[in-house]
């Protein structure tokens, strides 16, 4: 495996983390929200409130590392997507900081209106829109140089199909991720009431999900034949992706083992995600930018990898105690002992 | 090909960001200390007033770490956004402290989240306080590291440009650039002064608004302590700093000393207003440049008459400057006093004008950590990397900036009377006579 490989992993992997964890955080948002509108929110808010609390900092520090990383091991990425995502990642941020404040200010100072529920909601589908659209960007066709510089076709974004499914497809997603976990913690919790309108909710955004996952597929062909053909060549893996989302929706739909249909959905999207970065190789931007000229020196790559192995034998027992206490604790998921400062 | 308007907004907007990041982030950083220290002591005198000392500032504090998070996951994607020729260049050589960040901020967050959920969880305390310490270092560390990036932009090192081409990069030579240890030291000795200065501010505050709480009397004691310890700190790492700048960036030092012609026996100018070239006006103590700059009183220091007219920074910085130290000075003389007085019995420190006094330290702190930080960046100008790369030809050529600019002013408008709104209700709601009252019910204990 050569440094960029590595390198590249490393940071898709962290992405992959941020996408699972933000999507249950921005789910849960919108389905509080909606059931403030259809007055089923005493079903869901305790629910909610004990897994967001003591994790959503956690969940930002990912995005933070997926950026962060980005520069280190391809400092050219700055210029290209620098220059290009102003807009949209400004929307993306301002939306993110309204929503990470906003949370610590309801759930730590002072229960507040209706109207920020429903804002915090809205955000939550909003915020993947806007980063989604990135990856709309990474598969060309939307940048071109001018005087040596990057220029981004806001009008040819705005029109092109594969812009609407890729962010419609990050919205279902968020959607969907989120029910199956809220399903399972609720059971875990022991909330029946909870547990049926989740599960309610997975069956319902579990196709949704599937049919513009392929539509996108289908769109690439014309968008971008090249990364078609490197999708059509490892089927496989979204064959096995495709399986596992049947074995999810049937465990959830037979109201059985939703632990397992959780692991299953996590594995799904794992190798839907590896697979989609793999047959994106060698561009981080098609057709300007790939691993190779966008990489950093050996010197820091060196660096950056040994820091990052130090830093993750710290962070691994620090994140399982995290787990530990508050994911698996029967008493803290049940709502039981609140010991809160 | 620069953009002159995406240039001047782009500046604008990062002097936005981070001088609004940087109010949050130094309370970031210096408050799990100051909870630290009171939760400690309250364990070790067995005295519940400390404890709910360090209770209620953590509820605080959470609210103004969630808008530290938000603004610099802000400025962080930011640098990206408005600087990508900057971003990319420093990528190469300066990321390592950048990404050892996130681990910081990794370590901290988790810790963080659960220390405030296990409050009477474990029957030793002393535990729940060892949750603590990896949140103050992971905070502590994130100042650290971030600082590093900043002082290499001061003293870029450990690279070459060959034939416009970078080669023998060293990341670790670049980290420990000769600007790196004061400016790390005066940092973080900073935050802990603010830090320990706000908190004995609200104490006071609340005795001046009718409280005659001991609780609140115990909390000025205890950080008056603190601050004046870290404003000793701070002062002699500030001269430091002040040493720093005569051997290595000589134009920021003269330019914020008005320090014009090169020579010995320099005096330090205080104030003063500059009329056609002319310092009016100052106070003027003799020797004083020469012993900041050399610790030698008859030392020669560089004046601004070396360098090209188009890399000397703007002259206001000497006004940053004076105030930056007339408040480092004023806050060592109010604490150092309130302790000496407090330890001989003397009753003035408890009247309201000293009371006002130390209120007034809290902002005035804080008014310290933005004017250091201006007089550290704009006397850096032009130069976004001394010596290197320029400010104008670092920047984003997108035309949108102006509209971000907008945008970003307003959410900080919002976060910033919502964080103040929220902060003070919570207090509010919550007074300290009626929370230990509720505890004592609780416990059934008398104190
Ligand atoms: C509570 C805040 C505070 C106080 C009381 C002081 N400073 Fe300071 N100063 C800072 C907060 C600060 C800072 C915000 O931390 C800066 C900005 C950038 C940096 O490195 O530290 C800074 C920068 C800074 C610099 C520029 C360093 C550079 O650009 O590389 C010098 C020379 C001093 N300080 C010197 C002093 C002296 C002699 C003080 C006398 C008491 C003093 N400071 C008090
Ligand atoms: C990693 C650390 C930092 C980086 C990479 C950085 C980057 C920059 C950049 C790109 C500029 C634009 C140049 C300009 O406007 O002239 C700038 C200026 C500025 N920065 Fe920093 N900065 C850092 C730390 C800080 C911090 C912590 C503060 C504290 C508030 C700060 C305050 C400012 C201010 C006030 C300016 C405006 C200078 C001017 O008027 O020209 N910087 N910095
Ligand atoms: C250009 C300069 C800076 C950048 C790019 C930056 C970046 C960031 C980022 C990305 C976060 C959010 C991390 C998370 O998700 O948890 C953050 C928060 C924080 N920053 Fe900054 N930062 C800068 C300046 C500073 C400085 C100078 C200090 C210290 C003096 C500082 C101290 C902190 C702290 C302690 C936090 C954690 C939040 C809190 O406890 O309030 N930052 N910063």
């Amino acid at each position: 495996m050569t440094l960029e490989i590595i390198g590249i992993t490393v940071l898709w992997l962290f992405l992959f983390g941020y996408v699972i964890i933000a999507s249950i955080d921005f789910g849960a948002g919108f389905f509080n929200a909606y059931s403030l509108l259809t007055n089923k929110n005493h079903i869901l808010i305790k629910i909610i409130q004990r897994y967001l609390s003591p994790v959503w900092e956690v969940t930002n520090v990912f995005l933070v590392f997926f950026f962060v990383g980005m520069i280190g091991f391809f400092p050219k990425t700055a210029f290209y997507y620098g220059t290009t995502l102003l807009v949209p990642a400004s929307l993306a941020l301002i939306l993110l900081a309204i929503r990470g404040s906003y949370y610590a200010f309801e759930t730590y100072g002072s229960r507040g209106h209706k109207g920020y529920a429903f804002a915090y909601g809205l955000s939550g589908l909003l915020i993947p829109a806007a980063l989604s659209v990135s990856l709309v960007i990474s598969e060309g066709g939307f940048v071109s140089l001018v005087d040596g510089a990057p220029v981004l076709h806001y009008q040819e974004l705005f029109y092109s199909p594969l812009t609407w499914s890729i962010v419609f497809l990050a919205i279902t997603s968020v959607l969907y991720i989120s029910s199956v976990f809220l399903t399972w913690y609720a059971k875990h919790a022991g909330d029946e009431e909870a547990t049926g309108l989740m599960r309610k909710y997975a069956l319902i955004w579990a196709f949704p999900t599937m049919i513009t996952a392929f539509g996108i597929i289908v769109e690439l062909r014309a968008h971008n034949p090249e990364h078609f053909e490197n999708i059509v060549d490892i089927w496989w893996a979204f064959l096995i992706s495709g399986l596992l989302f049947i074995g999810t929706f049937w465990l959830i739909l037979m109201k059985r083992q939703y632990a397992l249909a959780f692991c299953m959905l996590v594995a799904q999207f794992f190798i839907a995600f590896l697979g989609y970065g793999w047959s994106h190789r060698p561009y981080l931007l098609y057709p300007h930018l790939t691993l190779y000229d966008g990489f950093t020196n050996e010197a820091m790559a060196t660096a950056l990898i040994i820091a990052f192995i130090l830093g993750f034998l710290l962070l691994l027992p620090s994140l399982h105690l995290l787990l530990r206490l508050f994911l698996f604790n029967k008493e803290y998921v049940t709502g039981k002992k609140n010991h809160h400062v | 090909m620069a953009n002159e308007e995406a240039v001047f907004f782009s500046r604008v907007l990062t002097e936005l960001t981070l001088t609004f990041h940087i109010i949050y982030a130094t309370i970031g950083v210096g408050v799990p200390l100051m909870i630290m220290i009171a939760q400690w002591v309250g364990i070790k005198k067995n005295d519940e007033h400390y404890i709910l000392l360090a209770r209620r500032w953590t509820r605080g504090f959470v609210i103004t770490v969630a808008v530290g998070v938000v603004t610099g996951t802000v400025i962080g994607m930011q640098l990206s956004l408005l600087w990508p020729n900057f971003m990319e260049l420093a990528g190469h050589i300066i990321s390592l402290p950048l990404f050892m960040e996130t681990f910081a901020f990794f370590f901290e967050a988790i810790f963080l989240g659960i220390y405030l959920y296990t409050w009477d969880r474990f029957e030793n305390q002393k535990k729940h306080l060892l949750l603590l310490v990896p949140v103050a270092i992971g905070a502590s560390f994130s100042a650290v590291f971030i600082t590093m990036v900043n002082a290499f932009m001061n003293a870029p090192q450990g690279f070459d440009i060959v034939n416009g081409e970078l080669v023998n990069i060293s990341p670790i030579l670049a980290m420990f650039n000769p600007a790196m240890p004061t400016k790390v030291a005066h940092v973080v000795a900073t935050a802990y002064m603010t830090s320990a200065f706000v908190l004995a501010a609200i104490g006071a505050f609340r005795l001046l608004k009718g409280s005659n709480h001991i609780y609140h009397k115990k909390a000025i004691y205890l950080m008056m302590k603190v601050g004046f310890v870290f404003s000793i700190a701070t002062a002699l790492i500030g001269d430091l700093s002040g040493k720093y700048l005569a051997e290595y960036q000589p134009e920021k030092l003269a330019a914020a000393e008005w320090h014009f012609e090169t020579e010995e026996n320099a005096s330090l100018i205080l104030f003063g207003v500059l009329q056609d070239g002319e310092v009016k006006y100052q106070i003027e103590i003799p020797y004083a440049l020469s012993i900041l700059a050399h610790s030698n009183p008859t030392a020669e220091v560089t004046g601004l008459n070396e360098f090209p007219e188009d890399e000397i920074p703007p002259l206001y910085i000497h006004y940053l400057f004076n105030i930056m130290v007339a408040i480092g000075m004023l806050m060592l003389f109010v604490s150092g006093l309130y302790l000496y007085a407090k330890r001989r019995g003397w009753r003035f420190v408890n009247q309201k004008w000293y009371r006002w006094l130390i209120v007034a330290g809290g902002p005035l702190s804080i008014i310290a950590i933005e004017t250091g930080w201006w007089l550290a960046e704009v006397g850096r100008q032009p130069w976004i990397l001394r010596g290197i790369l320029k400010v104008e030809d670092a920047a984003t050529t997108s035309n949108h900036v102006d509209l971000m600019l907008i945008a970003f002013a307003l959410l900080y408008l919002v976060l910033g009377i919502g964080s103040v709104v929220i902060l003070s209700r919570m207090f509010r709601r919550n007074p300290v006579e009626q929370e230990l009252q509720d505890r004592t019910r609780e416990k059934g204990s008398d104190f």
